[in-house]
């Protein structure tokens, strides 16, 4: 007799259950009513303070990227209803990659209809199976996931981890596939910031490509905003940068920007941008506005860099276990799952909402309670959510 | 020396039981998922350190068809014989 279909979720409907009977709430299914603005949301019908997105600039609330959705959506309608290589090109489509290309200082730019996709659809068409892929072991699933679909020989180096990459290189000399170093600039669980100027200096010796996901850091870190590559000057050296539209932009999408002329073959055998919806007008139009407001408005940077170590210095001063890098992204690391699900759901009734991510998904199989600040955040309010936590650590012991 | 299939699975035993969660009573024909409760990330990062020992890289797609101990070590014979 076959295998039911569910027969093999056997093990995670146990630990589902088990989850469940421990948490008043699913902590995975939490709904915000709607938002108040950037910082405050109604979630199970109270004000809650909002410290679990990754809009680190508050653009998603931005009133010209609304102003310029209505207008593209009065004036071009909602859809494309249908992928740039088989149904077209809208205009906004190109003005969206030339104006990338220009933040970026790159001769071109592509872009994705998710961030997912545009890891997935970089990665796979920059390698087949004859290659092989560095990685660093913490990468978000769309590395993992880019990877596996490219078919490539995937090795994991040690996180943050030059030398570790550096031998992992050193082994494959003999290899006569292409290869490629993919590291992210702001890792996205914990804020961890890479060295990505000594990637660059063994990318260097070896000649190895490096592509870097700024994702978590774009808008975010460096002069203008372009990321960790561009705080660390390395940026020339940088073969391909890959990011998303949904965390400083406020919008959804993603994009890869870099100074190969092969970008144009990359649309030919890309298959997550050949084979789905390019992005609607709309969004296309509030991104464009954002990308404005990211160049314009350099004071949102440095809000956010001061909310970040204000509330980086809240945790450290309430004796919570934090990375010690200072980013948006803070996550507070505990000992095991029933405490995390004790103190997200003390923080939550007490209108705090912050992401609880579990092992496997966390770094050192420890659970994490992720926090992201944004540059919306008054100070008043990561006061509060520092002394929220403050108090739940003393209840439970943690601090 | 940790050259053929029987040393590294020894190594790889010796490796595992430094760990206080593992069960006593592993054998090379353990299975590190079911027997050890290892998830896909703690079978990653365990290999990892074998890796370093070993002087050799495993590609991700070569643990899938790994279930015990003993084929383990028998991937890592393999690739250290190609890599040599």
């Amino acid at each position: 007799m076959s295998a039911g279909l569910f027969d093999k979720y056997a093990t995670l409907r146990g630990n589902y259950e088990s989850l469940m009977a421990a948490s008043p709430r699913n902590p995975f299914g939490v709904v915000i009513e709607r938002p108040l603005s950037a910082t405050v949301g109604i979630i199970e019908g109270r004000e809650t303070l909002l410290f679990g997105t990754n809009n680190y600039l508050g653009l998603s609330q931005s009133n010209a990227a609304r102003d310029a959705a209505i207008h593209a959506a009065q004036t071009m309608g909602v859809g494309t209803t249908g992928s740039r290589i088989a149904n077209g090109t809208f205009g906004l489509h190109q003005k969206l990659e030339h104006a990338l290309a220009k933040v970026f200082q790159r001769k071109h730019a592509m872009i994705f209809s998710t961030g997912y996709q545009a890891n997935l659809g970089t990665i796979s068409a920059l390698v087949n199976k004859d290659d092989t892929l560095f990685l660093d072991a913490d990468s978000h699933a769309s590395i993992y996931d880019g990877a596996r679909l490219s078919g490539a020989q995937i090795i994991r180096f040690r996180h943050n981890d030059p030398a570790d990459l550096e031998k992992r290189i050193a082994r494959t000399s003999n290899s006569t596939g292409a290869r490629l170093i993919i590291a992210e600039g702001i890792y996205s669980m914990t804020g961890n910031i890479a060295p990505l100027k000594e990637f660059v200096e063994v990318k260097k010796r070896h000649n190895v490509p490096l592509l870097v996901d700024e994702a978590h850091s774009f808008g975010v870190l460096g002069a203008h905003g372009r990321g960790v590559a561009e705080m660390q000057n390395c940026e020339a050296d940088i073969d391909f940068i890959v990011g998303t539209f949904s965390k400083s932009l406020g919008t959804v999408g993603g994009y890869c920007v870099t100074n190969h002329d092969e970008i144009d073959l990359i649309r030919l055998c890309s298959r997550p941008y050949m084979f789905t919806a390019s992005l609607p007008p709309e969004i296309i139009a509030a991104t464009l506005a954002a990308l404005e407001e990211i160049e314009t408005k350099p004071e949102l940077r440095e809000k956010l860099q001061k909310n970040a170590a204000r509330l980086h210095e809240g945790f450290k001063s309430v004796g919570l276990n934090t990375s010690n890098f200072i980013s948006p992204v803070i996550a507070v690391t505990l000992e095991d799952i029933p405490q995390a699900l004790a103190f997200w759901n003390a923080l939550l009734a007490a209108g705090v909402y912050v992401n609880l991510s579990l092992p496997p998904a966390t770094p050192d199989n420890r659970p994490l309670l992720r926090c992201s600040v944004m540059a919306a955040h008054s100070f008043d309010e990561i006061d509060r959510a520092v002394e929220t936590f403050g108090t739940i650590a003393k209840e439970l012991q943690v601090a | 020396m940790t050259d053929n299939v029987a040393d590294i699975s020894q190594m790889i035993l010796q490796k595992l039981l430094e760990n206080p969660k593992v069960p006593r009573d592993i054998t090379g024909d353990s299975r590190i998922v079911e027997d050890l409760a290892f998830d896909s990330l703690a079978v990653m990062n365990f290999v990892m350190e074998i890796e370093d020992t070993l002087d050799v890289s495993v590609p991700l797609d070569k643990l899938a068809d790994i279930r015990t101990i003993n084929d383990l070590a028998g991937c890592l014979q393999a690739i250290k014989a190609e890599q040599a």
